[in-house]
């Protein structure tokens, strides 16, 4: 890559100063619509996905009830997937129950990563957050947050509650219009495999590194070997495999790094 | 599925309020306390572990074959992951996955 000629360099100095300032002086009010406005793109992916699950489950035997639940109490896409499915396979509930909170414990690295931006909130400002913090809401807003370091708490409560309402409502919305059509969906159209393609498009963008291909494919080989065991317990052996692959690729790849 | 509505309940429950204690953990009670690094590297990669592991097996013996493997499954499956790498479109990758499986079942 050549060097930028200087002037330019210093006009993009310039817009990137504009962007703060422009951030640094928006009201709550603002920082909010520009938290919505900033997340609508992510929409495209939301609602499709919603209406997935609210047709899956509804298939599955769900009732509109109980799928609203999922969408509203649980509100985590993969691991709603995920519990219907095994629920479906008819598996032990402590192994629904425990499969389905594995794929949710990454926001535990979310909620850290958030802390140093949020520590002055109130309580309960922090109990909203934690409610709302998905892998979008949280994409966005330590993006932003990390861009303007300098934002008041308000704004930056703002800016979250604008991606949260933006990510978390359509949500439910789409769930609910999912299963309302899914009961007039007839049987004979193969569903089945919906939910297998699902989980696949969601996985395939995540392998980015050697470390997470590494434990992508160790997590698929230890679940083929371990089909034959009661339905869910395989998954509890094969991905606890896979994620201390990960690990350890990583951990080598760093000393390779040094 | 032959689980009952109470058992569906519970699952719904316990999650959702699994699922809430693990976003607040730090943010609340946790707060800054250090945990070990090995415990916040696997955290990295749960769902690129949990579901892989989740949808292999019925990506081999679909439940509708009656778990004979079969091709339209495995070739669908196969655009999905291929179109979701290329693409990192997860919307485009099930539209593809979905095409592939309704035209091969169609035509075979």
């Amino acid at each position: 890559m050549s060097p930028l000629p200087q002037s330019q360099t210093a006009a993009r100095q310039a817009t990137a100063d504009d962007a703060s300032e422009r951030a640094l002086a928006r009201s709550p009010q603002a920082a909010f619509r520009h938290g919505i406005l900033q997340s609508v793109p992510f929409m495209v992916v939301i609602v499709p996905f919603a209406l997935l699950f609210g047709v899956v489950a509804t298939e599955a035997g769900l009732d509109i009830a109980q799928v609203m639940g999922f969408s509203v109490l649980v509100l985590a896409g993969a691991s709603q997937f995920t519990a219907v499915q095994l629920l479906s396979d008819n598996a032990p509930t402590i192994i629904v129950i425990l499969s389905a909170l594995a794929v949710n414990l990454r926001m535990a690295m979310y909620s850290a990563s958030l802390l140093p931006w949020l520590r002055q909130a109130t309580p309960g400002q922090k109990a909203w957050v934690a409610y709302a913090l998905v892998d979008q809401s949280y994409a966005l807003s330590i993006q932003h947050y990390e861009r303007h370091p300098r934002l008041s708490m308000t704004q930056r409560l703002a800016y979250f509650a604008g991606t949260a309402a933006v990510v978390c409502v359509p949500w439910m919305i789409a769930s609910w219009v999912g299963a309302t059509v899914g009961q007039a969906i007839p049987d004979d159209i193969a569903l089945d495999f919906a939910m297998p393609i699902t989980f696949l498009a969601m996985i395939a963008p995540m392998l980015r590194t050697p470390a997470h291909m590494a434990a992508c494919f160790v997590a698929i080989a230890a679940a083929l070997v371990l089909a034959g065991l009661p339905s869910g317990l395989g998954l509890l052996i094969a991905a606890p495999l896979g994620m201390a692959t990960g690990a350890l690729v990583e951990v080598r790849a760093e000393r390779k790094g040094r | 599925m032959q689980v009952s509505d109470m058992m569906i309940w519970v699952v719904i429950l316990v999650l959702g309020i699994g699922t809430y204690l693990i976003r607040w953990s730090f943010l609340g009670a946790l707060g800054d306390r250090d945990m070990p690094g090995w415990f916040m590297r696997m955290l990295r990669y749960t769902p690129v572990a949990v579901l892989p592991a989740l949808v292999a097996p019925l990506v081999v013996w679909p439940a509708a074959t009656g778990g004979e493997p079969d091709p339209a499954r495995m070739a669908a499956a196969a655009v999905t992951v291929a179109v979701g790498v290329l693409t990192r479109n997860v919307t485009l990758a099930i539209l593809a996955g979905g095409v592939t499986l309704a035209g091969l079942l169609y035509m075979l």
